[in-house]
């Protein structure tokens, strides 16, 4: 009996003359997450891909687990091939479902006849099998409206499969099909959130996070490095670049009025952001930014911030509530370690009573009191980069 | 000729356990919650031997806290699960052939008022998952199986069980002491559909004292043991940094060599249960059958009561077991579960071996078997 996953394409479906593109993005992206998991075969056909482990060193059940968190996937279904006769159907229902059947109460059959050429019309497939199935397990009765077990059969062009469970998949456009951009990444509950939700457009996330030690700890950027590597599932292979912002910070504090302290260091980053951003083909910046959440994300903020921005700044969660960007964080599995209480950068030299409205005028007359120039230059050149990779 | 045939009991700790425990003790000896970085060094060392478990099992790196040993593990599993689900749901089903972690602290609960529900192995020995599923309900807050029995070796189907309750009852919080299969049968907890998998590191070539719990994302354990929180306050206690990372590199050097152990220890059982068979001093059964894990060969030699052919052996430098190892020779009425007749069960004796022991072994214990048939039932 042959097992195999059949993967079920969202909106790529829809797509016109490039939906070449997309799928073949999205082949890759799934081919990389399984690369450590055996070997598998990789076919696809009516919207549909069809992945078939090659021999019995493919763990399935692995690859079930990766494929539902790459984008692009609607939903995919384990299921077992049978050949196009109603006979051998039967047989394989029964055989590849003795593990669910002999144990449920209530079930009912559903037929797909892709291939309109199979004698048989899915309400007679439906039935006839349903009837086989009921024979065969005593303990099963027909429950159409609320079924424990849904048995599915498909008819396609090459073959017929069964399955008994549909599994929803991420959803999204492939990642990689719509470039890449640079999420600035601090170690809170938001921008692990951010980066998901900008993958899940498609596109290909790199992450910027800004260290000061000695004041903040190897703990806390080993965090970050943590959530950056959880967010691999779904965003694929993340180049982390990790700037040494402590001079920077001294700077600021040493040169600039206390309460425009967090704007002025919100502007620094932005501007490494960027330049690192221009030099690795990065198209926009994003930031876990949601109004009026704390001081530097009030619209008059954000506006100071994004003065000096030369490339679009997306802000998916800039309407959420954080219980909503909670909500997805536990789901993203980045909560708990979101939550670590170790310092970070930004709450290093933090002003007692920071401008909530700041003006741009006062915001630029406050920095042009120093040159930050070369110590941005510095801090560039000595940006460390990983990579964090999502074969592991 | 010093021949150990008790791997059930426990393992010759391996060479790469012993370095990391050394490394860990005698260098690496921070405290994991001390916020500097010599305390970050230990508590790498720490989540580097939680990652190979992790590995080991299919799961996520947090998934996995250390306890001191199975036992502990049992205990922290079915507490911990009782003390938050308990009071709405207050049934727990289990079956009648479980470690004696479970079965005392079941016993226990039961006298404090919960519904335990034993489940025993059908006519054939074996535990039926309708039997099981049809012993759950809403009532029902946990289920614990093992996955190994530790006196015969059978495989309980956890994996099919605790799917067929899953399909049912979602919130049945499902739990697996897989002591005796972890690095001997290939275990991946997304298969077995556990929500708690118990783990020793002293059965695998690592050192006593050790142990984990897997816990599933979203499963609320309350702690049996309070105090700095540790192990995100699942099981306060400062990690025993040595041990811990002794468990990580033995199953780190057996990880990936599950398949052919497995078969090699196959071809052992196989060996032995032929050379066995082959001997005509006296009536001998196996107490396990095809469907026994290859590591634990029970078997009984009539007319030769137990703990006197244990003797015997050791004399010549054999270690076996009667029964299981934990209950000191006391009668655990675990093998009559099985379905081993009495007068068997008294002259039952344990082998358990690992993919080490070799087949010159196994026939110095078939030849000292022989002359104790011949010796023992002879002057009867």
């Amino acid at each position: 009996m042959k097992e195999l996953i059949l993967v079920k394409y969202g909106e790529i479906a829809l797509k016109g003359l490039n939906k070449n593109t997309f799928e073949d993005i999205m082949v890759k992206n799934i081919k990389r997450r399984l690369k450590k998991l055996g070997r598998f075969n990789f076919s696809r056909a009516q919207s549909t891909l069809y992945i078939e482990p090659a021999d019995e060193t493919a763990d399935i059940n692995g690859a079930v687990e990766k494929i539902k968190k790459v984008f692009g996937v609607a939903a995919l279904c384990r299921a077992c091939t049978c050949e196009k006769n109603f006979e051998d159907i039967c047989a394989k229902s029964i055989e590849y479902l003795e593990d669910v059947l002999p144990y449920a109460k209530t079930f009912k059959v559903t037929a797909k006849r892709a291939d309109k050429a199979f004698p048989m019309k899915s309400p007679e497939i439906c039935m006839e099998l349903g009837g086989v199935l009921l024979e065969k397990f005593p303990n099963l009765q027909v429950d159409v409206k609320n079924p424990e077990i849904t048995v599915t059969v498909e008819i396609r062009d090459t073959n017929a499969f069964v399955h008994a469970e549909n599994i929803k998949g991420a959803g999204g456009l492939p990642v990689g099909s719509s470039g890449s951009a640079m999420l600035l990444l601090s170690g809170g509950i938001d921008s692990p959130v951010a980066g998901y939700m900008m993958a899940k457009r498609g596109i290909h996330i790199s992450a910027i996070h800004y260290v000061s030690p000695p004041y903040t700890s190897e703990r806390a950027r080993l965090k970050v490095e943590t959530l950056c590597e959880k967010i691999t599932d779904y965003c694929g292979n993340i180049s982390f670049f990790c700037v040494p912002f402590t001079e920077l910070q001294e700077a600021i504090k040493e040169h600039c009025p206390e309460e425009f302290f967090t704007i002025i260091m919100r502007r620094l980053m932005m501007e490494i952001a960027q330049r690192i951003s221009e030099r690795e083909g990065c198209l926009a910046l994003i930031t876990g930014e949601s109004v009026g959440q704390v001081a530097s994300q009030t619209m008059a903020a954000i506006a100071c911030t994004d003065a000096v921005c030369r490339i679009p700044v997306f802000r998916p969660l800039i309407g959420m509530d954080k219980t909503e960007i909670i909500e997805i964080s536990r789901k993203i599995d980045t909560f708990e370690t979101s939550t670590l209480p170790y310092e970070d950068c930004c709450t290093v030299f933090t002003p007692r009573h920071p401008k909530v409205r700041p003006q741009l005028a006062d915001v630029e007359k406050a920095q042009n009191s120093f040159d930050f120039e070369p110590l941005i230059c510095k801090a560039v050149e000595n940006t460390e980069l990983k990579v964090f990779r999502c074969d592991g | 000729m010093n021949v150990y045939l008790d791997n059930a009991a426990t393992t010759k700790p391996c060479a790469e356990a012993i370095d990391a425990i050394n490394l860990a003790l005698a260098e690496n000896y921070g405290n994991p919650s001390s916020l500097h970085s010599f305390g970050l060094k230990a508590q790498l060392a720490v989540d580097n031997a939680r990652k190979i478990i992790a590995s080991a099992l299919s799961c996520e790196a947090e998934c996995v806290f250390f306890t001191s040993g199975a036992t502990e593990s049992n205990n922290m599993a079915i507490r911990g699960i009782v003390n938050a689900y308990g009071k709405r749901k207050p049934k727990i089903i289990t079956t009648s052939i479980e470690h004696a972690s479970i079965k005392e602290t079941v016993l226990e609960l039961e006298n404090k008022g919960f519904e335990v529900v034993r489940i025993s192995p059908d006519k054939n020995g074996e535990v039926n998952p309708v039997d099981i599923l049809n012993a759950a309900d809403e009532r029902t807050c946990l289920i614990s199986m093992m996955l190994v029995n530790n006196e015969n070796g059978l495989i309980l189907p956890v994996e099919k069980t605790f799917k067929a309750v899953k399909r049912r009852f979602p919130d049945i919080i499902t739990h697996c002491d897989c002591v005796q299969g972890f690095m001997k049968l290939p275990v991946k907890c997304n298969e077995l559909n556990a929500d708690l998998i118990s783990l020793s590191a002293h059965k695998i070539h690592g050192a006593k004292g050790v142990g984990a719990l897997y816990i599933r994302k979203g499963i609320r354990v309350l702690p049996i043991i309070t105090g700095g929180k540790q192990e995100k306050g699942i099981r306060s206690g400062t990690e025993s940094v040595p041990l811990i990372a002794g468990f990580g590199a033995a199953v780190e050097k057996l990880s990936d060599t599950v398949k052919q152990r497995y078969d090699r220890v196959s071809e052992l059982k196989k060996f032995l249960v032929e050379k066995l068979e082959e001997l005509d001093g006296g009536e001998i059964t196996f107490n396990t059958s095809e469907k026994c894990s290859p590591y634990i060969i029970n078997v009984s030699f009539e007319g030769i009561r137990s703990e006197i052919m244990l003797h015997f052996l050791e004399e010549k430098g054999i270690y076996v077991s009667s029964g299981s190892a934990c209950s000191k020779g006391a009668k655990s009425g675990v093998l009559e579960e099985l379905g081993v007749s009495s007068k068997n069960a008294d002259s039952a004796i344990r082998v358990s071996i690992t993919a080490e022991t070799t087949e010159e072994e196994l026939e110095f214990f078939v030849q000292a078997v022989s002359q104790a048939q011949k010796k023992i039932i002879k002057s009867k």
